[in-house]
């Protein structure tokens, strides 16, 4: 196995295009490492992208923040205007793994391992991230849901990597939050998880919503909801029928965390739970 | 497999190594640099007990490549007391019967250490939630979380 720090994003991606073996592009590694020592990957090359300009900063951009593909989730909790606008992302991303965890994981690599039950994951699709993506042909912009298309399986061909997300500028009133079910209060995987981003108008009335699932698919699953919370002030007729939707949208299977059944009721309440923090954020 | 040479700040101290890509930050520290204070308990990054700062962060030292390591800086266990003069920490612990096996200890002075450096004051469920990530089979927690209020309140003092 061979180590490369590139120094630009054109050079991570010639290396990445160009080793024969199996390639991994590295970021925090929390995941990588795992991998390593277990012996599920066995790359010939790592490519670290913490060195490439901008990757550990975040950036604003045009009214959002731009994301560097290698800001550990703790520092995303130390931008002050980032929790106030994405307070959603932000806490879906700070509940992964311990504080040492925090302080090497990132978004862009939680979106790239391509688990179905990644935290931050349903946040960034809820929240209508995009992901800038470096390759071989330059640089194009995915939004972030079309990144991963099953279990450890990403739409990203060779020599492609992600440099950095885009959080979009936010509207006045509006918020977002994330819910997951654990049986224990920390350092666990999700069984399942909601993501809910409101946007509101003067009146208190819910103008866009968007919601993401976590755990109930194969990949992060999105939900239209319009037809259930736009136009409503989230009254317990709305809730209702968000919550019916999304435990109608989910497609879980059962394993030693949970089973279908419960995955498909409990996705359902997160929903609604986390769309009430949502509102009452945005009413803030 | 070819080494690289890295050169990093551990404890105040430029060091130079050589690491086979492969190579865990922790396994340099333990075999390379003789700082054997970092414990691996998982090696998965679940347990703690290989706690070290990396860059003001801290990490599992496990789940960090030792090449990662160029011009970092790096604090271990071994950087905590001034001389023969224990960090408060480190006799809270003792004054609290804080540690039995020992096997964690290290891991969770160096994040307890973050923690009040980040937050001179916090809450029992502060304390709790941020050592989290460092498991204890001996104590139970309480009298970890008892100790590090004490040396919190002695160094706010």
């Amino acid at each position: 196995m061979r180590y490369a720090r590139p120094e630009t994003p054109a050079e991570a991606s010639r290396l990445l295009a160009a080793e024969p073996g199996l390639a991994r592009v590295m970021a925090g590694g929390t995941d990588l490492l795992v991998q390593l020592k277990s012996g599920l990957v066995e790359p010939d090359l790592i490519v670290d992208i913490k060195h490439l300009p901008g990757a550990a900063m975040i950036t604003r951009e045009a009214g959002g923040f731009r994301i560097g593909a290698a800001v550990p989730n703790q520092a995303l909790g130390e931008d002050r205007d980032l929790v106030a606008a994405w307070p959603g992302v932000v806490e879906a991303a700070s509940l992964i793994g311990s504080t040492q965890v925090q302080g090497r994981a990132t978004i862009a690599g939680n979106l790239c391992n391509a688990s179905p039950a990644g935290d931050s994951v349903p946040a960034l699709v809820a929240a209508g991230a995009v992901a800038r993506v470096t390759g071989p042909n330059g640089e194009r912009d995915v939004p972030v849901q079309q990144i991963p298309t099953g279990p450890g399986k990403t739409s990203l061909a060779r020599g492609e990597f992600i440099t950095s997300i885009l959080l979009p500028a936010r509207p006045a009133r509006a918020a977002d939050a994330y819910l997951r079910f654990i049986p224990r209060t920390e350092m666990d995987i999700a069984v399942c998880s909601a993501a809910v981003n409101l946007e509101l108008d003067g009146k208190g009335v819910v103008a866009r919503a968007r919601v993401a699932l976590g755990a109930v698919a194969a990949t992060v699953l999105e939900v239209d909801v319009s037809a259930a919370l736009v136009g409503t002030r989230l009254d317990d007729a709305a809730l209702d029928k968000l919550a019916k939707a999304a435990s109608a949208a989910a497609k879980p299977i059962s394993d030693k965390r949970g089973t279908v059944e419960f995955r498909t009721h409990v996705v359902g309440v997160l929903a609604r739970r986390a769309a009430r923090i949502a509102y009452e954020r945005a009413a803030r | 497999m070819t080494g690289t040479l890295v050169t990093s700040k551990v404890n105040g101290d430029e060091v130079q190594f050589i690491a086979d890509p492969g190579e865990t930050l922790l396994d340099v520290l333990r075999y390379k640099l003789n700082l054997m204070g970092a414990k691996e308990g998982c090696g998965t990054g679940d347990c703690g007990a290989c706690t070290v700062t990396l860059n003001g962060r801290i990490v599992c030292s496990c789940l960090v490549l030792g090449v990662e390591a160029e011009g970092a800086t790096i604090g271990t266990i071994e950087g905590m007391a001034d001389g023969n003069r224990l960090h408060p920490l480190q006799q809270a612990f003792i004054d609290h019967a804080a540690l039995q096996c020992g096997i964690c200890t290290p891991g969770i002075l160096v994040a307890a250490q973050k923690l009040l450096e980040r937050n001179p004051d916090p809450t029992e469920e502060e304390i709790r939630y941020w050592l989290a990530g460092n498991l204890c089979r001996c104590t139970g927690y309480d009298k970890i979380v008892r100790a590090v209020q004490a040396a919190a309140a002695q160094m706010r003092a």
